[in-house]
């Protein structure tokens, strides 16, 4: 296992020996995730991969505060994970996009911006805004069944970002989308991290190839019970592009990824 | 339209064809298309009764058809008829006097829908929000509905006589046959929302009450729109019933009471005020109906 990258700043979220159990209803006890340890900085870009079951949504729910840990804590700048929801520093996006049908696209942007008490003209700036940087300002007016998936869920990134959270929690986003879209997905979703600055990003995948593409690391988890395998340092050199994915690290970091994925030891091209 | 204009790819998917009727027309032609069918039949069977002398012979046993005599069915003309020809003895007109009490009674069914409508969706809330109090209530409300309104229409008539406020016992009885599917359909409205669009609420660290607005409710609207449908009609029938024991002078309930008395002497007028009930049923339907399009207009409209 190699260790993690050294981390000289005080971590933004510090996770110690995180343990989450389930009880199914038929009384047996799952043991989703075991002994997690993890910090990440301030501003870093996190991939979670791993196979069905590895519990890395569940992790990411425990970090955003939407299910309590078993045993362990969750630290996100100083404050409990509960205390940084209520601060309102998470942004989550869900694998659905999630936007509700009655509203708008504008007034689904708006929605946090509601809750969180802005005022109206504050509200409308901000989600103008968001709507421009993920380039859906013409479609404001419209519902959200009649834009496609791709469209849907850059909406619900919109959302996310609305109110400027420190941290963008993102469960499989693009998991519903076709691979072109999905590439082209991954270019907005660079640029528009890059025009937040200093964001902190959690991304839950199943994609190898996107992980790697995306992250300053990659965290590889195995599952029953969930625990971290490796965490892979991705060392390619930003602003990233299509020819990112043509480079000889590339290669050579996708197939560390896979073959930790695999329990396998680092190194050696095996293809899927 | 030629072989050649037309798409490819025609078997089994929709294709537009230029002078397709709107489904607004179509729905008009398909309604006055059942009301032609109905009239000929009850013309028919009547035709067809009397020609056989009101009995039927079947294999040996004789069916007796005097149900589709004069008396008993009235022809559709003399229905009609009866609409333009006094009510009473040098009265007004039955349209007339039909329409002054269908106003009445609409009234008070208006009434009596909006405070079944307002109770039903605060027993939802409260439900939606306490499983205890959903435990503890919830068989009642379902129990109230099996107590034949007729025993209670004459108690709520006596209470409301006592309380001074017998005007509103008419309303209060319609309110009780209407609250109860407003409660039932809103309870399950606000109750399945999904899972995501729950915890994007508590990743917002919103409170019930932002939930209930921004959330709940508007999820819940098209089954509120269900139930205010059934409590529309409900309502009317609740007006009617009880307007019976309410010893009050107006209404089409009161019309159908006077109106049955005299049913020996003159049926076409009984079958009028049905038809004005049921005119006034629909009615009052249709409003909550054209209320749902103006107001649920994110889904992909459904016809009425």
């Amino acid at each position: 296992m190699t260790p993690s990258s050294i981390v000289t700043a005080a971590p933004i979220i510090a996770i110690k020996n995180l343990s989450k159990t389930f009880r199914t209803a038929d009384g047996a006890d799952v043991h989703a995730l075991d002994s997690i340890n993890l910090d990440i900085a301030d501003g870093e870009f996190i991939a979670l991969i791993g196979p069905s079951g590895c519990g890395k949504s569940t992790l990411l729910r425990m970090v955003a505060d939407l299910i309590p840990p078993s045993t362990g804590t969750i630290t996100v700048s100083g404050k409990t994970a509960e205390k940084a929801r209520k601060d309102r520093d998470y942004g989550f996006v869900f694998q659905s996009a999630t936007l509700y049908e009655w509203r708008t696209v504008i007034k689904n942007v708006e929605l946090p911006l509601e809750i969180m008490g802005y005022s109206k003209d504050e509200r409308r700036a901000r989600a103008r805004a968001m709507l421009s940087l993920v380039e859906l300002s013409e479609f404001e007016d419209k519902y959200p069944w009649q834009l496609s998936g791709g469209m849907q869920q850059r909406v619900s990134i919109a959302r996310a970002l609305a109110f400027e959270p420190r941290i963008l929690l993102m469960d499989e986003p693009f998991g519903a989308l076709d691979e072109m879209t999905r590439e082209r997905m991954n270019n907005e979703l660079l640029r528009i991290w890059g025009a937040m600055q200093g964001m902190t990003v959690i991304f839950v995948t199943h994609s190898i190839a996107e992980a790697v593409y995306l992250s300053s690391r990659v965290v590889v988890m195995s599952p029953r019970p969930g625990r971290i395998a490796e965490i892979i340092d991705i060392d390619l050199p930003r602003p990233r592009g299509t020819e990112t994915r043509d480079l000889e690290r590339f290669f050579h970091l996708t197939s560390r990824v896979r073959h930790a994925l695999r329990g396998g030891v680092s190194g050696g091209g095996m293809n899927e | 339209m030629t072989a050649a204009t037309r798409p490819a790819l025609d078997s089994g998917l929709p294709t537009v064809r230029p002078a397709r009727l709107s489904t607004g027309t179509r729905t008009v032609l398909t309604a006055v298309l059942i009301v032609v069918c109905l009239c000929m039949l009850w013309e028919g069977l009547k035709a067809f009764s009397e020609s056989v002398g009101y009995a039927l012979d079947v294999g040996g046993t004789t069916v007796d058809l005097t149900l589709f005599n004069d008396a008993q069915l009235p022809h559709l003309s003399a229905i009609v008829g009866a609409f333009g020809e006094p009510s009473q003895r040098g009265g007004a007109p039955l349209y007339a006097m039909l329409f002054e009490n269908a106003l009445y009674t609409f009234w008070a069914a208006l009434r009596g829908f909006a405070i079944g409508g307002v109770v039903g969706f605060a027993l939802a809330v409260l439900f939606a929000h306490s499983r205890l109090l959903q435990r503890g209530l919830l068989p009642y409300v379902v129990a109230s509905q099996t107590v034949p309104i007729l025993a209670i229409a004459p108690m709520v008539v006596i209470w409301m006589g006592r309380a001074g406020a017998l005007e509103w016992s008419v309303p209060i009885i319609a309110a009780y046959l209407t609250f109860f599917p407003v409660t039932i359909y809103t309870l399950r409205g606000l109750t399945s929302v999904p899972a995501t669009a729950l915890e994007l609420m508590h990743s917002y660290a919103a409170g019930w009450w932002a939930i209930l607005i921004r959330l709940r409710i508007p999820n819940a609207m098209p089954q509120i729109f269900t139930a205010l449908k059934i409590s529309a009609t409900a309502s009317v029938v609740g007006a009617i019933i009880g307007e019976l024991p309410s010893g009050i002078q107006n209404g089409l309930g009161i019309a159908i009471l006077n109106f049955s008395r005299y049913y020996n002497q003159s049926p076409p007028r009984l079958f009028a005020t049905i038809l004005a009930a049921g005119a006034l049923g629909i009615f009052f339907f249709v409003i909550v109906a054209l209320a749902e399009r103006a107001i649920v207009r994110w889904r992909v409209q459904e016809s009425l």
